[in-house]
């Protein structure tokens, strides 16, 4: 062997026995890490998976079968009204970025083959924050208010920070590629308000089972009613698909009467009907048309995608800081030190860190989760939520061969003074 | 023939790039299996949607991942 070819693997070997070798088991606060680790994995696997995670991957699924990206991509080709192009680049991420790996390339086309510069910096800087899996985790786990702050704090700022951009490079008007940016052809082609209804069916869904509890008013309503407004969105879900979705009728009705049996079966549990709704669901789609089979497999994509990183960024996050009001390998007192409160300097600091750490899709999440339970401020932990995805080291340098030195510098400085501003009003008015 | 796969690297274009080798080795033609990666050379084909597919330069497929049975059919 070589060892100029094979020397990663034996430094990947060398820095693992190291690691081991000198393990400190035994010292209290190393093992209280560990299962701490362990708890905030069991956290998730039983708060989060069955009725956030896996109806979010089925979401994600649909928007990549069902929402055609050529009618978005309309409005950020080249010659598209301006206007519009900021408006829609700044939401689009919600329905086109949904992994993190697809907002470099969208970006770079909207630069240099459509609506140029300032519609592509606000999608690079919304589109990995408000992407549907990001919010709903985000406001299951960390509270409805920072899941809100986040979709209206990304879309916002992104548009301020795109017209700042193409404002102070308003003189070098790019060459723009002469060829046409290939797009897959349009569907056939449902009605926008069919796929509409459709969508806003699962997403009843998703924000119904999940509804927090509450003390008073509509929202307590709602919580003890959940699992009807729950099921009301699974029948109109199950009556779209047998009616504009092809799925066999017969099948759905015996989908249907299996969920309402095991409901009836097990009053004190509805986890168990929505579980047999899932498997139903799975079982008309595999058997069912081209259609479905493309979003069962596009769900199961996102699903080996995101559940190994997420699983992972949970253990690491369990490590290293804990769960709420218990402490991991870092002391609480630093964090409370450098990013507690909400002035502007702990706003600062937790942008900059955000824009310079790599966060594995969704795992900024559970990290904020334990740096929040070791006393971070929500001011900060805001904009660690907003500058966080959108950059990062590896991501930068992509950006970087695409705009060049100085664009990529005032891009970065923008974005990290626009989170910063933007946790700091926040951590105000929760204050 | 040459087939180019144009993504960034994501696990999408690999699973891409796997499915283009096997149709090319079940055709067993001797056709060329090319990773584009960098973005500036993706951006050249005129693709957005990552990943893509294209054969001698020209784009067949953008922003899906094709089978082995698909990608066979454009071969011919």
């Amino acid at each position: 062997m070589s060892l100029r070819e094979e020397w990663k693997k034996p430094a990947i070997f060398i820095g693992v026995f190291i690691v081991v070798y000198f393990m400190p088991i035994g010292t209290g606060r190393f093992d209280s890490a560990i299962l701490e680790a362990f708890h905030l994995a069991r956290w998730y696997a039983q708060e989060h998976v069955l009725l956030c995670l896996i109806p979010a991957f089925f979401i994600a699924g649909a928007i990549a079968v069902f929402i055609s990206q050529a009618s978005v991509m309309k409005y950020l080709g080249t010659g598209a009204n301006k206007v519009l192009a900021y408006g829609v680049a700044s939401v689009s991420g919600s329905v086109l970025a949904v992994c993190s790996c697809t907002v470099l390339p969208l970006f770079a086309g909207i630069y240099k083959m459509g609506a140029g510069l300032g519609p592509a910096s606000a999608f690079l800087y919304s589109g990995p924050a408000i992407n549907v899996l990001a919010i709903v985790l985000t406001a299951a786990v960390l509270g409805p208010e920072l899941g809100l702050a986040r979709a209206v704090g990304a879309v916002a700022f992104s548009i301020v920070i795109g017209l700042l951009m193409a404002f102070f490079f308003r003189k070098e008007e790019h060459e723009r590629a002469s060829m046409k940016a290939a797009i897959p052809q349009e569907d056939d082609g449902r009605p926008l308000w069919q796929t509409g209804l459709y969508f806003a069916s699962m997403v009843g869904i998703l924000v119904f089972a999940n509804w927090g509890q509450s003390t008073g008013g509509v929202s307590a309503f709602i919580y003890q009613n959940k699992w009807v407004f729950t099921a009301l969105f699974g029948v109109a879900l199950a009556v779209i698909m047998v009616r504009w979705f092809g799925v066999n009728v017969r099948h759905m009705a015996i989908a249907a009467a299996a969920v309402a049996a095991l409901a009836f079966a097990f009053p004190g549990n509805p986890t168990v009907p929505f579980l047999a709704g899932v498997v139903a669901l799975i079982l008309l789609l595999a058997k069912g048309t081209e259609e479905g089979r493309d979003w069962l497999e596009q769900t199961w994509g996102f699903t080996q995608l995101i559940v190994p990183l997420l699983f992972a960024g949970v253990l690491v996050a369990g490590f290293l800081l804990g769960r709420p009001g218990e402490a991991g390998l870092i002391p609480s007192s630093w964090i409370a030190g450098s990013v507690g409160g909400n002035s502007l300097a702990a706003n600062f600091f937790a942008s900059f860190v955000g824009a310079f750490m790599y966060f594995a899709t969704l795992t900024e999440i559970p990290i904020l989760q334990g740096l929040l339970g070791a006393g971070m401020g929500k001011g900060p932990a805001l904009a660690l939520l907003l500058a966080g995805p959108a950059l990062s080291l590896p991501n930068m340098l992509v950006i970087y061969s695409v705009l060049g030195t100085k664009k990529t510098a005032v891009f970065v400085a923008l974005v990290i003074t626009m989170a910063t501003l933007s946790g700091w009003i926040f951590g105000f008015m929760m204050a | 023939m040459k087939i180019q796969i144009l993504g960034t690297g994501c696990a999408k274009c690999k699973k891409l790039t796997e499915n283009a080798q096997e149709a090319a080795k079940e055709l067993g033609r001797p056709i060329e299996v090319e990773k584009v990666s960098d973005i500036n050379e993706i951006m050249k084909y005129g693709v957005m949607l990552t990943p893509a597919l294209a054969v001698d330069g020209e784009v067949k497929v953008v922003g899906k991942v094709l089978s082995v049975k698909d990608i066979k059919a454009i071969l011919g």
